[in-house]
């Protein structure tokens, strides 16, 4: 009969696309106005080895990432759980506005999207995705990702060098040269000391003083702040 | 395992079966509408109409007079491009003359006016059929330097007469003008400034999203604008509907 060779050919291509590789191209796109993102990290995983989750205290790897845009712990921790890796799709900084794209094929298991990547200038700010789960059907997906704050720096925003080291209280840089310097400080203390959706920054009118080394005309951001746009082949 | 791959084989010969079965069906109605005569009729051009209505989400943001293009494959504004003069006039006063005349617009049409908070407009838009067929959407939030919301692009083509799309639209900042909320630099109702102005002095010069505005009660101190003038996404809800 006709059907049953189309049978066994069809049967043959569900049977590898359920059991080997996903081809996914991930595009990011920045949506704030003043940020640039710092490294972005993209990882496939399985339901447990996320890069991070609300409500619960930030891996030191996370922290490195979030206060100074460093993700080679969560790179050597994706790493060491057999995670699909994608890092650096835009080499260096993405832009306001600008969008990178990164090719993962994904193996078997690893069926959840997961990304990161710090929101500079902040203090612990970064954009993220935890857990999406990639779907079996090709197609073009689109995600919008919000702001996090790591909660394990006071969002003091003062630009301090040095500091985007974990622990070290500041931000690091501000790329596109709107900040300030000499503020006073915002605040000393982080209320929420779990991973929580980022308050936003305030920032000043004052350039060369005030509470915060950040312009408020230029620093603040609306969720979402990123659009990531899943091609899955 | 081979429990679970069992099953999908089975699941699949079902699938399959079906689907010839489908396929059989449509042979038989093609073999059916080869027998009807065939009439050959001079082409009409087709028009679609096009109704659409347009809410106002915000606390306190006027928006402007809305604007509505169809076009086919250029849209008259994207996200991270640099803005055209016309975007620029309709996102720095709400004037959009100069914007509705896009070269590649095959209709564009205006609302009569604008719309205040929880106000809603209604617009009908008459375009010739197409093949491709998108529609894109401008409006200016009043109270702001350069702020504007809408759709770049809604593909049309195969909405049915009858048929909607209802989306709600997020605030651009169109990237000509400097956001300093100042009484001279935002035309609305707040402040009473000036619109339009040729320089750009934006930190960028590409549309992308707005930050929100600052207000004079939230530290920028020169702005002529007050808590309610604040927003955050979505601030409008566009509906399309095919009438025609």
């Amino acid at each position: 009969m006709k059907a049953s060779a189309f049978t066994v050919a069809t049967l043959l291509a569900v049977a590898s696309q359920s059991t080997l590789a996903a081809e996914l191209e991930v595009e990011i796109t920045n949506l704030t106005k003043g940020l640039s993102f710092t490294p972005v990290l993209i990882t496939a995983h399985d339901s447990e080895d996320k890069l991070f989750e609300v409500a619960t205290e930030a891996s030191a790897a996370l922290q490195a990432m979030a206060e100074g845009g460093d993700i080679s712990a969560l790179v050597t921790q994706a790493s060491a759980s057999s995670s699909d890796i994608a890092e650096n799709p835009a080499a260096g900084l993405l832009a306001p506005a600008a969008s990178a794209t990164a090719e993962l094929t994904t193996t078997d298991g690893n069926e959840y999207l997961s990304v990161a990547a710090m929101l500079l200038p902040t203090n612990d700010g970064f954009v993220g995705l935890d857990s999406w789960k990639v779907p079996t059907e090709a197609g073009t997906y689109t995600v919008y990702l919000n702001g996090y704050d790591a909660g394990t720096e006071a969002n003091n925003e003062l630009v301090v060098e040095g500091s985007g080291a974990p622990g070290v209280l500041g931000i690091p840089a501000a790329p596109g040269g709107q900040a300030g310097t000499n503020g006073t400080g915002i605040t000393t203390g982080d209320t929420n000391t779990m991973v929580h959706i980022h308050p936003g920054a305030l920032g000043d009118d004052d350039l060369e003083g005030g509470n915060s080394d950040l312009n408020n005309t230029v620093h603040r951001w609306l969720n979402p702040v990123a659009k990531l746009t899943v091609t899955v082949k | 395992m081979s429990s679970l791959s069992n099953f999908k084989k089975s699941a699949l010969i079902l699938l399959l079966a079906s689907s010839i079965a489908a396929c059989g069906d449509n042979d038989n109605n093609d073999s059916i509408e080869d027998q009807e005569p065939v009439v050959i009729v001079e082409p009409e051009p087709v028009v679609y109409e096009f109704t659409i209505t347009f809410s106002n989400l915000t606390a306190g943001q006027p928006l402007s007079p809305l604007s509505v293009i169809a076009f086919d494959e250029t849209p008259p504004w994207k996200f991270g491009e640099t803005a055209s003069v016309g975007l620029e006039m309709i996102a720095e006063s709400g004037a959009n003359e100069e914007y509705l005349s896009d070269e590649n617009a095959l209709a564009s049409v205006s609302a009569e006016g604008g719309i205040g908070p929880g106000e809603t407009t209604s617009v009908t838009l008459l375009v010739d059929a197409q093949d491709v067929l998108n529609l894109s959407f401008a409006a200016m939030l009043g109270n702001t330097n350069d702020a504007f919301t809408g759709l770049s692009s809604v593909d049309v083509s195969t909405l049915e007469v009858g048929s909607s799309i209802s989306r709600t639209t997020p605030v651009y900042d169109a990237g000509t003008e400097a956001n300093t909320e100042t009484a001279d630099t935002v035309p609305g109702p707040a402040a009473g400034g000036e619109g339009f102005n040729e320089i750009r002095d934006d930190i960028a010069d590409i549309i992308t999203m707005h930050p929100g505005v600052v207000s004079n009660q939230d530290g920028l101190s020169n702005s002529a604008l007050g808590a309610e003038h604040k927003f955050d996404n979505p601030v409008s809800k566009i509906v399309i509907t095919r009438t025609q």
